[in-house]
């Protein structure tokens, strides 16, 4: 077991997704960063639909109650064992009673922490992803208990891995395909689409991203229609919107980008105030 | 069978679009379900995600895809589309409570519409409604077929906590909020019946291309109806759709 002494801003338990109910309305949520949250579960020797506990911003303490191994990848938000610090993507031995304590953020924003054999919470259609109404939590509450799995012989040694992956914080290059609905958009819309650099707004959740600039929109909404994670969507007061992991699965809005898997992992690190450049891939 | 000329976007690395005529249209309906099935049929064994709206099929595969292969496989399952199958559907009654208690947004409409809310009600549940597709929230119907006269433009600032089963009317749609939800459409009743349930796995019963019916229930009949679905002994009336 693990208890939550505090839970942070906002830390939620996420395997890869849930994918088969889309069609039921179901979003398909999962890990932000999913580069990340895999990253972490390789290291350790994982599946890599294991479920990990993704960290927003402000991490929580955690008291382990078991021994396990873990690993923190993505942002660097200071994490440190027993107010000893430690680092980012390298394995650490836990013992009974250690506490997992965050700091200052470093940079990115989303961090993730896998423990040996992932986080055994109940899977409800398949995932362990929470979402509300699916799961009965959207996110980790204190006082909460987080099952794990006992482990038999546990390498005592720290290891330390070499891998450095920050231009994946900082680099700010989106790359995006056409979106269904680009092809209506003027001349001059597609120009400042693509060359403009956007800053991202104080709305930004596990739902969506929206950019501070405007937009002018001279597009329709369209009947109800399919997106998918990282869609790009223009509302009709001119506002761009990134459609990330918990999006609904449908919508109204025209479509204009859809962004690559990897630049829907690389935005999930950036927060407000942050700059984005769409970067067209030919398609 | 009617074929339409059927439109294919790329959508991102792992999608393909299709898209029919952009309106609202129970035979598009039809054919967009018909070309679902046929692909179900043939990736039986492989993994695909498949999901339909109004006027458009997106099917996303696990691997990056070859986007042309994808096209011209797809086109070939198209032509091989059967015929509709009515059988295959049900319509269902919805019953729904229209007392004030539930319908806090009846007497709104009521001087919106200039209408009394009798009126408004009964072109409500007269009618039956195509299921197009589910989605917004998890069990959520996209229902066509509300009467002209009582459509209305939603809510200019949603309401936080719309209640379970709330019934509402937001500009030429109606539905029914499968859960607690924030929302901006008027709410004019309830329905104590489960639309969505996590422990199945077919979570929802009604599926696009079934109708439904709103069959108007009083208060006590409401509070009756939610402990038989609470015990879950509560078994919705269907009636096949065969004509």
């Amino acid at each position: 077991m693990i208890e939550i002494i505090k839970s942070g801003l906002y830390s939620s338990i996420q395997d890869l997704g849930r994918f088969e109910y889309e069609n039921y309305g179901v979003p398909v949520s999962g890990s932000m960063d999913q580069f990340s949250s895999v990253l972490s579960n390789k290291l350790l020797g994982n599946m890599d639909n294991d479920a990990v506990m993704e960290i927003t911003m402000v991490g929580p303490i955690l008291k382990f109650l078991k021994e396990t191994r873990i690993c923190i990848t993505g942002a660097d938000i200071s994490p440190s064992i027993n107010d000893k610090s430690i680092d980012v993507n390298s394995i650490y031995q836990i013992k009974k009673g250690d506490i997992l304590k965050f700091g200052k953020l470093k940079y990115g924003l989303r961090s993730y922490l896998s423990v040996s054999g992932g986080f055994l919470s109940k899977k409800i259609m398949n995932s362990r992803s929470m979402y509300l109404n699916i799961t009965k939590y959207s996110r980790i509450n204190k006082g909460d208990s987080l099952k794990i799995k006992t482990l038999k012989n546990i390498n005592t040694k720290r290891t330390k891995i070499n891998i450095n992956y920050l231009e994946h914080f900082k680099s700010n290059i989106i790359e995006v395909f056409k979106g269904p609905e680009y092809n209506e958009l003027t001349k001059k819309q597609k120009q400042v689409l693509l060359n403009k650099t956007f800053s991202i707004s104080n709305n930004n959740d596990r739902m969506a991203y929206q950019l501070n600039e405007s937009f002018d929109n001279i597009l329709n909404s369209i009947i109800t229609s399919l997106v998918l994670q990282g869609t790009v969507q223009l509302t009709p007061s001119g506002k761009i919107i990134i459609l990330m992991r918990d999006s609904q699965t449908c919508g109204g809005y025209p479509r204009i980008l859809q962004l690559s898997k990897k630049s829907i992992n690389k935005l999930s690190q950036k927060h407000m105030g942050n700059r984005i450049k769409f970067k067209l891939i030919e398609s | 069978m009617k074929f339409y000329k059927l439109k294919y976007k790329r959508f991102g690395e792992y999608s393909v679009l299709v898209e029919w005529p952009s309106k609202i249209d129970e035979s598009i309906l039809e054919n967009i379900l018909l070309f679902k099935s046929e692909i179900e049929k043939k990736y039986i064994n492989k993994k695909v995600y498949l999901k339909n709206s109004y006027n458009s099929l997106l099917i996303s595969y696990e691997k990056k895809i070859n986007y042309n292969t994808k096209i011209s496989e797809l086109n070939n399952s198209y032509k091989k589309i059967g015929p509709v199958k009515k059988q295959d559907f049900n319509t269902w009654e919805i019953p729904v409570c229209y007392d004030n208690q539930f319908g806090s947004d009846l007497i709104n409409l009521e001087k919106n519409l200039s209408m009394n809310k009798d009126d408004i009600i009964y072109l409500h549940n007269s009618k039956e409604y195509r299921v197009y597709n589910i989605g917004f929230l998890p069990g959520f119907l996209y229902l066509g077929g509300l009467d002209k006269k009582i459509h209305h433009p939603r809510k200019e600032k949603p309401v936080l906590n719309v209640p379970k089963g709330s019934v509402g009317i937001g500009g030429s749609q109606t539905g029914i909020y499968p859960n607690t939800s924030p929302g901006g459409w008027h709410i004019i009743g309830n329905s104590p019946i489960n639309l969505f349930n996590i422990n199945k796995t077919s979570p929802c019963f009604i599926k696009p291309g079934d109708k439904i019916k709103f069959n108007p229930i009083s208060l006590k009949e409401h509070e009756l109806i939610k402990i038989q679905v609470e015990s879950n002994i509560y078994k919705p009336i269907k009636t096949k759709i065969n004509d």
